[in-house]
C-alpha cells in the first residue's frame, strides 16, 4: 500500500495544525436554492434554519430568477447536458458564439471567449498573450486566481502598492525597456469593496505605451450606470484592453466565465490559452443561463438600480449604528472586527438571530484584518435589510464595538 | 563601502515593501528570511539596482541569501559594479 501509515499521519498532523490554528474551514449545508433567504443545516445534523443570506455573490439576484431556471430548462432540452468536448474539437455550439457576441456587445469589446470559469481565464491570460520578454505589473490586491494565472506566465512579475497610482508610475518607468508592459487589477477588490482607479490607469497606460487587464468579476452587470462594468464607471469603456470576468456572480451565479477584449489578444486566448484548449467546454445549459441574465439586464438597469439603493440602505444603517466600514460605494461592505475570533463569534451570533454572514480573517485577508464581508443584493427586500441590520446592531451590542474606533476595538480583542 | 549606496538601498526598501510606518529597519534587518520582502517581490528590488548602478545581476547570483540584508545587497551591487 503506498498510502502508509506515516503518510496518513504526516497529512493528519497538517490538518490538526490548520485545525488549532483556527483556520480549518467547514462547508454549511443549504438545502434550498440561492437567494435572499436559505434553509441552512449548520452544525451538520441540525434542524434546518431559515436564515437571510448576506454573503452571496448573487449581486443582481438572478441565481434562482425563475426566467433563468426556465431558459437553462429550455438548453437542457434543446441543447443536451453536456459536450464531452473542449471547444476546438466538437464543443462549440450556436449559443456559445451567440453569448460571446452578447457579452462582446454589453462590455463594449471588440471579441470575446468562453472559458469555463474566471479562474480559468485568468489562470490561461496571461500565458496565451505575454513571453518572456514581457512585464506584468499588478495591484498587491488582486484576486487570488490573478497571481496563480501570473506564476504560471513567464513574463517578468512586478507588483505596486493598491491603487497607489504614483507607485504605478514609478513601476512603468522601471520597466520602460520591456516589449509589452501589462498593468493587472481586479474592477472591485473583493475583499475591501474598493474599485480600481481606472481612469488614473488608463491615462498611465497611455502615456507609458502599456496594455491594462481588469478583472471585473465583482462588477460585470451592476457597476456603472448601465452595469457594464467598473470601464463604465470611470468613463473608459473601450480603452480596456482586456477584462476578464465571471459568471459566477451577478451574472447568473452558475459557473463560466470569459476573456474579453482587443481582437487580437482573445484570439491569442483561442490559440494559446490552456484552459481553454484543455478543459471542457461551458455546459450549454449554462450558456442557455448566462443568455437569459443577457436578455434580462442589457437593456434594462431595474436591477442594478435596486442593488445601488439596496447598498446605500445598508451602508447607511451599519454606518449610524456605529460599525467600522472599509469606505467605498460598492454593495461588498466589509464589517470591520480586527480579531480573527471576534469575527468568527459575531459571524456565530448572527447566525442565531438568523443571519448568515461568514467572518474573514488571516490568510485571505492581512493580518489584524479579520472583517465580516457583507454582500448586498437585488434579491434582499427592505425587511431582510432591515431585519439583518436589526440582528448586526443587537450583536454589536453584545461585543460592546458600536461606536468603538479601530484603535478601541484592537485594544478590547486585540488583532 | 559606500554608506549613501546602503543609505538609498534601505530607503527603497522601506519605501518599497513596508505598508506600516511604524515598522523600522537596519542594514542588517532579514528581508527575505524576514518575511518583509518575498522571492516574487525581490524582481523589483533587482530591476532596481540594476537600473539605479547600471550593472546586471545575473538570475545565478540573484539568490534569496545575496538579498536578505541591506548589507549583503550592497555586497552583491559593488561585486558586480567593477564589471
Amino acid at each position: 500500500m503506498a498510502y502508509s501509515d506515516d503518510i496518513r499521519k504526516m497529512y493528519k498532523d497538517t490538518l490538526q495544525g490548520i485545525m488549532d490554528a483556527g483556520l480549518f474551514k467547514q462547508e454549511r449545508f443549504i438545502h434550498s436554492p440561492q437567494a435572499a433567504e436559505i434553509d441552512v443545516e449548520f452544525p451538520i445534523g441540525a434542524p434546518l434554519k431559515r436564515v437571510i443570506n448576506i454573503c452571496a455573490n448573487n449581486y443582481l439576484g438572478l441565481s434562482s430568477h425563475p426566467e433563468v431556471v426556465k431558459a437553462a430548462h429550455e438548453g437542457l432540452d434543446s441543447r443536451g447536458y453536456g459536450m464531452s468536448s473542449v471547444r476546438f474539437i466538437c464543443g462549440c455550439q450556436d449559443i456559445h458564439k451567440e453569448l460571446e457576441a452578447r457579452l462582446t456587445e454589453f462590455l463594449g469589446t471588440e471579441d470575446t471567449v468562453l472559458f469555463p470559469s474566471c479562474m480559468d481565464a485568468n489562470a490561461g491570460v496571461f500565458e496565451a498573450i505575454l513571453t518572456k520578454d514581457d512585464v506584468m505589473i499588478s495591484d498587491r490586491l488582486v484576486h487570488a486566481s490573478l497571481i496563480d494565472g501570473i506564476r504560471l506566465a513567464s513574463a517578468l512579475h512586478d507588483t505596486y502598492k493598491h491603487n497607489d497610482m504614483e507607485h504605478l508610475e514609478q513601476k512603468l518607468q522601471l520597466h520602460a525597456d520591456k516589449r509589452q508592459k501589462l498593468v493587472i487589477c481586479d474592477g472591485v477588490f473583493s475583499m475591501d469593496g474598493d474599485t480600481a482607479k481606472l481612469d488614473e490607469m488608463v491615462a498611465l497606460c497611455e502615456k507609458y505605451n502599456a496594455m491594462i487587464l481588469v478583472d471585473d468579476s465583482h462588477s460585470s452587470g451592476f457597476i456603472g450606470k448601465t452595469g457594464r462594468g467598473t470601464h463604465e464607471k470611470y468613463g473608459v469603456m473601450g480603452k480596456i484592453d482586456v477584462i476578464t470576468t465571471t459568471f459566477g456572480k451577478g451574472l447568473g451565479g452558475a459557473s463560466g466565465g470569459c476573456v474579453s477584449g482587443r481582437r487580437e489578444l482573445v484570439e491569442m486566448c483561442r490559440q494559446k490559452a490552456r484552459p481553454y484548449l484543455f478543459s471542457n467546454t461551458m455546459a450549454p445549459v449554462i450558456v442557455a443561463g448566462v443568455l437569459k441574465v443577457m436578455d434580462l439586464i442589457m437593456h434594462n438597469t431595474e436591477r442594478r438600480d435596486k442593488l445601488e439603493r439596496n447598498t446605500e440602505f445598508w451602508r447607511k444603517g451599519l454606518t449610524e449604528a456605529g460599525f467600522v466600514l472599509k469606505d467605498g460605494d460598492t454593495p461588498i461592505v466589509p464589517v470591520m472586527l480586527f480579531n480573527a475570533k471576534l469575527s468568527q463569534d459575531v459571524s456565530r451570533d448572527l447566525f442565531h438571530e438568523g443571519v448568515y454572514a461568514i467572518g474573514f480573517f488571516f490568510p485571505v485577508v492581512p493580518q489584524g484584518a479579520a472583517r465580516i464581508r457583507t454582500q448586498v443584493s437585488a434579491g434582499h427586500e427592505m425587511h431582510h435589510l432591515e431585519k439583518a441590520l436589526d440582528a448586526f446592531i443587537k450583536v454589536g451590542k453584545k461585543y460592546e464595538i458600536l461606536g468603538k474606533t479601530k484603535a478601541e476595538i484592537i485594544e478590547r480583542y486585540g488583532n | 563601502m559606500d554608506a549613501n549606496m546602503k543609505d538609498i538601498v534601505l530607503k527603497y526598501v522601506i519605501d518599497e515593501y513596508l505598508e506600516d510606518d511604524s515598522e523600522t529597519l537596519t542594514y542588517d534587518s532579514p528581508l527575505i528570511s524576514g518575511g518583509i520582502v518575498d522571492s516574487f517581490s525581490m524582481v523589483s528590488l533587482k530591476r532596481f539596482l540594476e537600473n539605479k548602478y547600471s550593472i546586471s545581476i545575473p538570475d545565478a547570483d540573484a539568490t534569496p541569501e545575496a538579498f536578505d540584508t541591506v548589507n549583503k545587497i550592497c555586497v552583491l551591487v559593488e561585486k558586480f559594479a567593477g564589471k
